[in-house]
């Protein structure tokens, strides 16, 4: 196939773009993540799964802050998170993210919706925060629908809204959490290819998703986590087919039913 | 009939003629069933009753340009009452030669409200026109500048006192009510615990406690020397009582945003207040515009209690009116008067509110 082709179009460079060192997390009690090292490349792009509760999501929110980790260092772009307010706004302006249930401002126009981070937080003009936001929106075909309300579209169109969103602040890195569970199947490819679109123009992406499709084409790095650790890290070919970890080949042995 | 069976085909139905028209409205509205005939039945007799009688009270019989006296000796209502007192009633003791200024003021400030009720013409520019607005209304009512004689804020009474009290009161405590509910869901406990003690404390005491503690016992607390004028104090009575069930009304709102908003918010690097006047409020706000113009309508109605404090609010004028010894017996009218102008408001808001959440409905 053609999958090897597209990885080598945008490979990964030299900088590392995020550092996680054995970090932990708890929720009162539960030790939900147990020591996480994880370094990312620029233009690297990184598929996360894992069964339900293993701390997938948690993971990549505490790489934006919506989530506070208690142990080790996660150094984003040079810049470490610690309770310094300034920073943590600095860092989630370049990190973009995309949430299983897409969570539009439903109060806004689709356009509004893309030109309120920039207008607010990067401090750009109106009229040049509508271009950039007409720009994302033709890339992700949905231009037509710039002035509708998000309750006006369909479950897959406001994916790739919210997918338009986030590109508009011009990330450095996007996380996506489960961008397709939350969709009916005859709309997750419509996403899916937004996806791949976004991966070939060489974004840094941390994806957590149980598209394995999605991973053999577009990953260089697929992850297994369980139990709060990532236990397997492989590139899709070994990861698919000379799995080192039982607890992988049991994992895809239940997900490719 | 075999006109219908063929439009079947072409999906055309008529209804049977004996569903549309005033008959059929009645049989399905008025008569269906045994119990709803009778109680129509029962209602017809009622209305035949009593609309009649108060047609001719208040419309055939009535006297409206007459001396007290005469009223008395007529069968039907007294408008006169009115007529002949209206300007005791909207203006109070606001000295009579003057009272073209108050007139003026409360046309100003209807024309704003009026202005203002399109959500298109909202722009900097009626901001301003407000300011200017509040400030001429002010002079007018306090005079004392160019050639207006001086009129002191115990003079003022009627429409202009219950409208200034009641307007002024609604405008602040409304965001105050708005920072009540974002402080009592603080991280910072201080200030949470701060938000819910005041709101807890005042919403524990009645309106009529807090307008007396605010003109008598406040001013015992104060230094030798300085006053506070007693309409200011009352004012900010209201505005600190509404203020607390505006909070707990947004607070409702607040709590029914999801956690998914907050957190788009931030993820795109909003800080906190911007989080809040941008995404949460305008949703939140949105959700709980009908239960606020309730807190809003009651207030303005509250204001009447200020009566006990002795200021001239519409009640009190029209009191004063009934106890004339001249037009004695004739509260009924006097009453039905101002109700009718404090209905006016009330409609007008819930009118409005009606309005802004159809106009703010994006399909959510
Ligand atoms: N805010 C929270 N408070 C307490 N426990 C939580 C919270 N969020 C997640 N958890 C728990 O942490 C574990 C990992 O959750 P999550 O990261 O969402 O898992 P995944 O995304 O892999 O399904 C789960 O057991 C979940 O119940
Ligand atoms: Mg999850």
């Amino acid at each position: 196939m053609n999958d090897q082709q597209e990885n080598k179009i945008a490979s990964p460079s030299d900088e590392n773009i995020i550092e996680i060192t054995d970090m932990h997390k708890w929720f009162g009690d539960f030790h939900v993540l147990q020591g996480i090292d994880l370094t990312v490349k620029k233009k690297e792009r990184i598929v996360i799964c894992g069964p339900s509760g293993s701390g997938k999501s948690t993971l990549i929110r505490c790489i934006n802050r919506l989530e506070e980790h208690q142990r080790g260092t996660i150094i984003v772009d040079g810049m470490e998170l610690t309770n310094n307010l300034k920073n943590i706004e600095k860092i989630r302006a370049e990190v973009g993210m995309v949430f299983q249930h897409f969570n539009l401002f439903p109060h806004l126009t689709i356009i509004d919706n893309l030109a309120l981070g920039p207008i607010w937080v990067r401090k750009v003009p109106k009229k040049q925060a509508e271009e950039t936001a007409m720009h994302y929106l033709e890339k992700v075909h949905i231009a037509e629908q710039a002035k509708k309300y998000p309750g006006q579209l369909s479950g897959g169109q406001q994916q790739r809204v919210a997918i338009a969103r986030s590109l508009c602040m011009n990330p450095q890195v996007m996380l996506f959490d489960e961008p397709t569970s939350a969709l009916d199947p005859e709309m997750i490819k419509e996403v899916l290819d937004v996806m791949i679109e976004l991966a070939r123009e060489g974004m840094t992406m941390i994806v957590v998703t149980h598209e394995m499709g999605f991973a053999k084409s577009v990953a260089h790095r697929v992850m297994l986590m369980d139990f709060g650790q990532i236990l397997e890290s492989n590139t899709p070919d070994e990861f698919f087919d000379n799995a080192q970890h039982e607890r992988t080949k049991l994992f895809l042995s239940q997900i490719l039913i | 009939m075999e006109n219908t069976i063929q439009d079947t085909q072409t999906s055309e139905i008529k209804p049977p003629i004996i569903d549309v028209g005033v008959i059929g409205w009645m049989k399905a509205n008025l008569f269906d069933g045994v119990f709803n005939s009778i109680l129509t039945i029962i209602t017809l007799i009622l209305l035949y009753k009593t609309v009649p009688p108060l047609i001719s009270w208040a419309f055939i019989d009535s006297t409206w340009l007459s001396t007290g006296p005469e009223c008395k000796e007529a069968t039907g209502a007294c408008w006169s009452v009115i007529t002949t007192n209206y300007r005791l009633i909207l203006f109070g003791l606001y000295p009579y030669e003057l009272q073209w200024r108050p007139l003026i003021a409360v046309i100003i400030l209807i024309g704003l409200l009026f202005y203002s009720k399109d959500r298109k013409h909202w722009s900097k520019y009626l901001g301003y026109a407000w300011i200017i607005g509040l400030f001429v209304m002010g002079i007018l009512m306090r005079g004392g500048v160019l050639w207006l004689k001086s009129v002191e804020t115990s003079e003022w009474g009627g429409l202009p006192l219950t409208l200034l009290l009641s307007i002024f009161g609604l405008t602040v405590a409304y965001p105050l009510g708005v920072i009540l509910a974002l402080g009592r869901q603080s991280k910072m406990t201080f200030i949470k615990y701060l938000c819910v003690v005041y709101i807890e404390l005042i919403r524990g005491v009645p309106l009529i406690s807090l307008l007396f503690m605010s003109s008598f016992i406040f001013p015992l607390f104060l230094p030798e020397g300085v006053t506070l004028n007693n309409l200011l104090r009352a004012q900010v009575a209201i505005i600190l009582f509404t203020a607390a069930y505006v909070a707990e009304v947004v607070r409702g709102g607040l709590q029914g945003m999801s956690r998914g908003q907050y957190e788009a918010a931030e993820s795109m690097g909003l800080n906190y207040y911007l989080t809040m006047r941008l995404i949460i409020l305008p949703q939140a706000l949105r959700i709980v515009i009908p239960p606020t113009v309730s807190v809003l309508i009651s207030a303005f109605k509250d204001t009447s209690l200020v009566v006990i404090i002795s200021l001239w609010d519409l009640m009190k004028t029209t009191q004063t009116v009934i106890n004339d010894p001249q037009w004695m017996g004739f509260s009924r009218e006097a009453y039905i008067f101002i109700a009718l102008l404090y209905f006016l408001g009330c409609f007008s808001m819930s009118n409005f509110s009606r309005k802004l959440e159809k106009e703010l409905d994006t399909g959510y």
